[in-house]
């Protein structure tokens, strides 16, 4: 264990290719979160604004990969946190953004700079500071070891609190019918 | 009449002829399943009703109940096993139910919430099945297909078109169109048809309907799947 001084977990969250969604839908927890808070203590999340990632408990990684950077991050949070949770469709399966897995990645940038109507001397962005996107979106756990999973799209927040309280005593989270949700 | 087997534990009468499943379910014993329905022909092709029957494990749905029997059907190895097959079936085909109108009503979904599948654990196959919009009420979207043949059986055996048909072998076997272009509009398959309604899943989905049950009404919001024993009849009263 990690705990911090304070003797709390730590926890660190962030979003890959995600659309904030499961966050927003962790913070519906509402006033559970002061529970939660007596429990655990965020480092590096949207949530506390902690821009560095430190040696934790569990992180808790909404959304895909869909470039180079997301895997960086996905990697740092897997050599830095005892247990990892994957939150929400896109985490799991790629969700939305895989609806692109079908098409050539060249066919896409195409498509979005060159040919769209409306682009008139249109540029495929080529920045050095961009992460380069995958040829595929993947799902967190064809990348690194996963070890929870939370689905839905978002997981409704009684979902979360289920799933987290379950986690946090030690085993695997069981959503009944009702909680379960892929959608 | 009153042969009777147990299937864990539970007494079940036989009626002649019947196979464990058919026999199960008449008893209100639910065995999870996919490709089995009530008024066809047994397929036996996805597995999900394998029991255990004096230890060796089979299809229930192809297997004639006999007297005294011993079946072990909600075990957690069956249970483990079923998972791991319905998690194949997601990353084979491209399963993304938030985007799905069938979403609540589809028995794989229902089946892998009930089974408490909460990834699918393998690598996604991502494959690329291009919709077939073709049809003037009937989209078919071979994304979600799971193989299971029960719109095969129905335009085969009920609505008398032989419009589908499983094409190719192993991984490549693939649901077609019998047509000459291979598009849905050049059948004669209507809103009618039976195998129009049989989709255990999302393929088959009715134009400008998609929405008429609002999610969170749907058959397997209002409880899980094992809770009917068989869904068949609240899906197809939901399809109408």
């Amino acid at each position: 264990m990690t705990s911090s001084a304070k003797g709390k977990l730590k926890v660190a969250t962030t979003s890959l290719a995600g659309c904030f969604g499961c966050h927003i839908s962790f913070l519906d927890i509402d006033e559970r979160l002061f529970d939660l808070l007596e429990l655990i203590e965020f480092d590096r999340s949207p949530l506390v604004d902690i821009k560095q990632l430190g040696k934790c408990d569990i992180g808790i990684i909404e959304g895909g990969l869909c470039n180079a950077e997301n895997v960086h991050v996905l990697r740092e949070f897997r050599r830095n946190c005892n247990s990892l949770i994957a939150i929400g469709a896109c985490a799991i399966n790629g969700g939305l953004p895989a609806q692109r897995n079908h098409l050539s990645l060249p066919l896409i940038l195409e498509e979005v700079y060159h040919t769209s109507v409306g682009l008139a001397n249109g540029l495929i962005p080529n920045d050095p500071e961009l992460p380069l996107p995958l040829a595929k979106v993947r799902p967190l756990h064809e990348v690194v070891k996963i070890d929870f999973f939370i689905p839905g799209c978002p997981p409704s927040a009684d979902a979360i609190w289920k799933a987290l309280n379950d986690i946090i005593a030690g085993h695997e989270p069981v959503l009944g019918h009702g909680l379960i949700h892929y959608d | 009449m009153s042969a009777n087997f147990t299937i864990d534990g539970k007494t079940v009468a036989i009626a002649e002829g019947q196979t464990i499943i058919q026999a199960a379910l008449a008893a209100g014993v639910y065995i999870p399943h996919l490709c089995y329905h009530p008024e066809f022909k047994p397929h036996g092709s996805c597995k999900l009703c394998t029991v255990k029957v004096g230890g060796r494990q089979s299809a229930s749905c192809t297997t004639l109940a006999q007297a005294g029997m011993v079946v072990e059907s909600d075990t957690p190895a069956l249970n483990d096993e079923r998972r791991t097959l319905i998690e194949m079936l997601f990353v084979e085909g491209n399963h993304f139910c938030p985007s799905c109108e069938r979403s609540g009503d589809c028995k794989l979904q229902a089946t892998a919430y009930d089974l408490s599948m909460m990834s699918a654990h393998f690598d996604h196959f991502f494959p690329n099945r291009p919709v077939d919009a073709s049809h003037p009420d009937v989209l078919l979207d071979f994304n979600r297909c799971i193989l299971c043949s029960l719109c095969v059986r129905a335009s085969r055996d009920v609505d008398g078109k032989n419009a589908f048909a499983l094409c190719g072998r192993g991984i490549k076997t693939h649901l077609i169109v019998n047509a000459k272009s291979g598009r849905l509009a050049d059948t004669d398959v209507g809103l009618q048809d039976k195998a129009v309604q049989v989709c255990p899943v999302g393929v088959f989905l009715r134009k400008d309907k998609g929405f008429n049950v609002p999610i969170g009404k749907r058959v397997f919001d209002l409880k899980p799947v094992s809770a009917y024993v068989d869904a068949t009849a609240a899906l197809a009263k939901e399809q109408q």
